[in-house]
């Protein structure tokens, strides 16, 4: 288990250079899309238009912030549950997507995809969201404003903490954990 | 009789809100330190670390510890010879939920259409169980309830043969396949008995005991510990990343059932388990 530092955007060795179980710290710019923006993107990539982003090297965060309260820059901003996403992540890591941030286990054409295409799946620790926006420098819009808290948001990090659980090489922290501390 | 202004009910609410979802309660926190140390894997001793810094920050800062703040669940339990005045009861708790979301910088999480999806903009409706019961008080728990552990969640009609070890067995396969997904370590409720709707609501209830306090009755009190001593050895421990840490306890609630059935009913609650009361 290594401590690595990652700087966006991420390249194909950044991906071949981390193994499940790695912590990372990321810094740089991560992209916050969850359930109805994950919808909207895949639904214009079938239909084969443009995409309000471009996904090459980027990080999704799978996160619906709180409202910031005055003088912060974002409010409690914790990872969500990873498996609503399956069912759109492979296109968008077709579309260059290099790494998602999440909570919870992926299917199997998703960790499949991850090998393919070069990627990973991180976890954030779920229900640290007033610890993990003290690493959110700062947030803007990108896409889908109507969607609040759904909104595609783009946010400055600094050593943002994360773990990896999918690499790019088909290992699994969370099979490979509870094989390890099993006493069953 | 007893008076009492509805809008003294949407005040109580509305600080609610902002407790419930900034301070992590006593009894978690020391749970969660009694996990830090019994906990061997690195990897899960970090995240409880982090769990409970984060709580420390929530509270100085006076923000949500977690982003996701909740599907606002409200036990209302109504002595009979109190009389509310001055408005709708279910009124006045929704607008207690709309200022306490809105003040409190909480995120709105309720879609008005399960299908069409469009946000309500200020987390109503909530959703209310009421209860009437002797006295001249009234009794306000609020659980404002996540949804990455609620979906996790589950009720089965067992047959009244499965018996104990059925029960044992249900609860701890299911939490297994929940794996990492409910943010663990969790505590998990576990309805017994009733009926098909009864044994959601005892699940739930279950959630609201203070942590670790066993079930009145030994029987049962055995059984949370056998569950919780079986879902610890699955090896999943905190946020699923491998340790021994998986649930924080194992609340069991009963009611009285029908002689062909054996409803069980498993709710998970993170670790933050958000619930405040207060009594009017």
């Amino acid at each position: 288990m290594a401590a690595i530092k990652l700087t966006t955007p991420l390249t194909d060795e950044d991906i071949m250079g981390l193994k499940a179980g790695d912590s990372v710290f990321i810094s740089g710019e991560i992209y916050t899309a969850r359930d109805a923006a994950h919808k909207k993107l895949y639904e214009l990539i079938e239909k084969n238009q443009q995409l309000p982003l471009d996904l090459q090297g980027k990080i999704f965060y799978y996160v619906g912030p709180a409202p910031a309260k005055p003088g912060q820059v974002v409010g409690s901003a914790g990872p969500t549950t990873s498996g609503r996403m399956d069912a759109y992540t492979p296109a968008m890591l077709a579309q260059g997507l290099k790494a998602c941030i999440g909570k919870g286990s992926r299917d199997e054409a998703t960790k499949k995809a991850l090998q393919e295409y070069k990627a990973v799946y991180l976890a954030a620790t779920g229900g640290a969201g007033a610890l993990l926006a003290k690493k959110i420098k700062s947030i803007e819009p990108v896409a889908y404003e109507e969607l609040g808290p759904e909104a595609i948001q783009r946010m400055v990090v600094e050593d943002f903490p994360a773990t990896v659980i999918n690499d790019a090489y088909g290992n699994d922290l969370y099979e490979e954990g509870r094989k390890k501390y099993s006493r069953k | 009789m007893r008076e009492l202004d509805v809008t003294v009910v949407t005040d109580a609410i509305a600080e609610m809100c902002k407790e419930s979802n900034y301070f992590l309660g006593q009894d978690v926190v020391d749970a969660l330190k009694n996990a830090l140390e019994k906990e061997v894997s690195p990897a899960g001793k970090e995240v409880l670390r982090q769990l409970l810094e984060n709580a420390r920050i929530a509270r100085e800062e006076e923000v949500p510890m977690c982003q996701d703040t909740g599907f606002a669940v409200v036990f209302l339990e109504i002595g009979q010879d109190l009389h509310l005045s001055g408005g709708d009861l279910t009124e006045a708790v929704n607008e207690g939920v709309r200022r306490g979301y809105t003040e409190g910088y909480l995120r709105k999480s309720i879609v008005k259409d399960p299908l069409d999806r469009v946000n309500t903009k200020d987390n109503t409706p909530v959703v209310i169980h009421t209860e009437i019961v002797p006295g001249d008080k009234l009794k306000i728990v609020l659980a404002p309830k996540g949804g990455g552990s609620e979906n996790m969640s589950i009720v089965r009609m067992l047959k009244p043969a499965d018996g104990y070890q059925g029960i044992v067995d249900f609860v701890v396969d299911h939490v297994e396949k929940a794996g990492p997904n409910p943010c663990p370590p969790i505590v998990v409720g576990v309805g017994i008995g009733g009926t098909f709707e009864k044994v959601a609501l005892l699940a739930k209830k279950a959630l609201l005991r203070r942590l670790g306090q066993p079930n009145a009755n030994p029987y049962y009190a055995k059984m949370e510990e056998a569950i919780l001593s079986r879902i610890n050895e699955l090896g999943i421990g905190p946020q699923g990343f491998g340790g021994r840490m998986t649930a924080l306890a194992v609340h069991i609630e009963t009611y009285p059932t029908h002689i062909a059935s054996l409803p069980v009913a498993v709710n998970i609650n993170c670790h933050a388990s958000r619930h405040v009361e207060r009594i009017l």
